[in-house]
């Protein structure tokens, strides 16, 4: 089956069901028309403009212009996950922990998945590369956020308990040990919901997507499992990493609880 | 707020009262020699300084009591590595209290199972932050003669922070006042 192929007036009549829904809004009076019309420009234009990036990295192939992709990647999802925290660590250290376990997680895991699953010839033909980057880096940036969030604020909020801890001789490791026990499930629970559910309660959208374009569903469904260890596994070593440096740095070298090394964001 | 500098020797078993009004920087201090917050100077104990000594072997045995304790698991158990049963029936508790709700316990009870937490470590010097500021006045005596005991028996020296005069009548050896970031010896 070869794919069928869009046309732009496809693309205007699918746009026309986003305009009728603003329509709708401004009758209803929703208030909702303005969101609703600025954020589908934005899908147009920013997906319009990934696409032309991607025909030209395609044609080009060359690694160095791959490798910048991937790192403008990886600092916009650094600075989103810094953005999603009501708590950050002052200094560079909010964006860094943030990025750092960005790349441990989904740079190495799509790195292992290049070289080692999928072994291309060259290793980092970008249509295979960026798509599966962008896919670590959009899931595993959940969940570090969410336990980097979940850490700060709660070291924020059981200060008492935490300092309780320290005055009774344990080390600043114990003494928060159950704070960031609590933030890794909490970071962990969207992955391992999606590999629960999967198939089940919903089809992924890169699963989908192959078949949609013509693949056979169980290549498809092989590619998909693969994502999703590869989401999961990238989630759990980025919360990780992401947790150990940002208690250590909530504690100073005499182990003393620093919570002046936050700021509200608010 | 700063504190001056502060020269204060505690000798092997003696009780020494601190007040000052409040914001005056007596839990300060008292936290700065917890080495809880970052500070200038040094403290020693029995001749050997804080800073070379690891901060959690430092806080184990320089203890701090505040007045309002802290628990983070359901049950009390958990919270105790060790359990002294004479210091237990001293308090008044049976052996069942290891099962107890922490969100059950009275105030009193919570008070007098974190000193016994406390002391289960067998800390050298204890520094108390208005131990018995939310209790009644049984359970007020009850935990200071169990400190009195502690560190007579174990010359321990305490550095008890209390406002109330008749306590400090109690259990004092002596008094001390802060005032202006100094400290201020008052002779009865």
């Amino acid at each position: 089956m070869t794919p069928m192929i869009l046309s732009w007036w496809d693309i205007a009549l699918a746009a026309l069901l986003v305009i009728a829904l603003a329509g709708l809004s401004f009758w209803q009076r929703l208030a909702l028309e303005r969101q609703i019309l600025i954020a589908g420009s934005r899908t147009i234009i920013q997906l319009v403009l990934v696409g032309y990036v991607l025909t030209l990295l395609f044609k080009e192939a060359a690694w160095p212009w791959i490798a910048l992709m991937a790192t403008v990647m990886l600092a916009v999802a650094g600075y989103e996950v810094m953005a999603r925290q009501k708590r950050r660590l002052v200094g560079g250290w909010g964006y860094g922990i943030g990025t750092a376990s960005m790349f441990v997680s989904s740079f190495t895991l799509t790195l292992f998945a290049l070289l080692v699953l999928i072994g291309n010839e060259p290793w980092y033909q970008p249509q295979y590369a960026i798509p599966l980057l962008g896919m670590m880096l959009g899931n595993t940036m959940n969940s570090i956020a969410i336990c980097l969030d979940r850490l700060l604020n709660g070291a924020w909020q059981q200060r008492a308990v935490i300092e309780a801890r320290l005055m009774l001789g344990q080390h600043w490791q114990q003494a928060i040990s159950e704070l960031r026990r609590d933030a890794m499930r909490a970071g962990m629970i969207p992955a391992i919901n999606g590999m629960a559910a999967v198939g089940v309660v919903s089809l992924p959208g890169m699963m989908t997507g192959q078949i949609l374009a013509g693949a056979e569903p169980m290549q498809a469904v092989k590619y998909q499992i693969i994502i999703m260890f590869l989401i999961a596994a990238g989630a759990g070593f980025g919360a990780l990493v992401a947790l150990h440096l940002g208690a250590r740095r909530l504690f100073d070298e005499r182990q003393r609880l620093r919570l002046e090394r936050l700021r509200n964001a608010e | 707020m700063r504190l001056a500098s502060i020269c204060l020797q505690l000798a092997a078993g003696e009780c020494v009262c601190l007040s000052g009004a409040s914001g005056s920087g007596k839990s300060m201090l008292l936290r700065a020699v917890a080495d809880l917050d970052p500070h200038q100077g040094d403290v020693l104990l029995d001749g050997q300084p804080c800073s070379q000594m690891p901060a959690h072997d430092w806080r184990r045995q320089v203890a701090m009591l505040a007045a309002e304790s802290q628990w983070w698991f359901d049950v009390v158990g958990p919270h105790f590595e060790q359990v002294d049963h004479a210091l237990l029936s001293a308090l008044g508790f049976g052996a069942e209290v290891m099962e107890w709700q922490v969100a059950r316990l009275s105030s009193g009870e919570r008070q007098r199972l974190a000193l016994l937490r406390l002391l289960s470590h067998q800390p050298k010097v204890l520094l108390l932050d208005e131990p018995t500021a939310n209790l009644d006045y049984d359970n007020t005596l009850r935990i200071e003669h169990l400190i009195k005991t502690y560190s007579t028996e174990q010359q321990a020296p305490v550095l008890w922070i209390s406002h109330d005069a008749a306590q400090i009548a109690r259990v004092a050896d002596r008094y001390v006042v802060i005032d202006g970031g100094r400290l201020r010896q008052v002779v009865p």
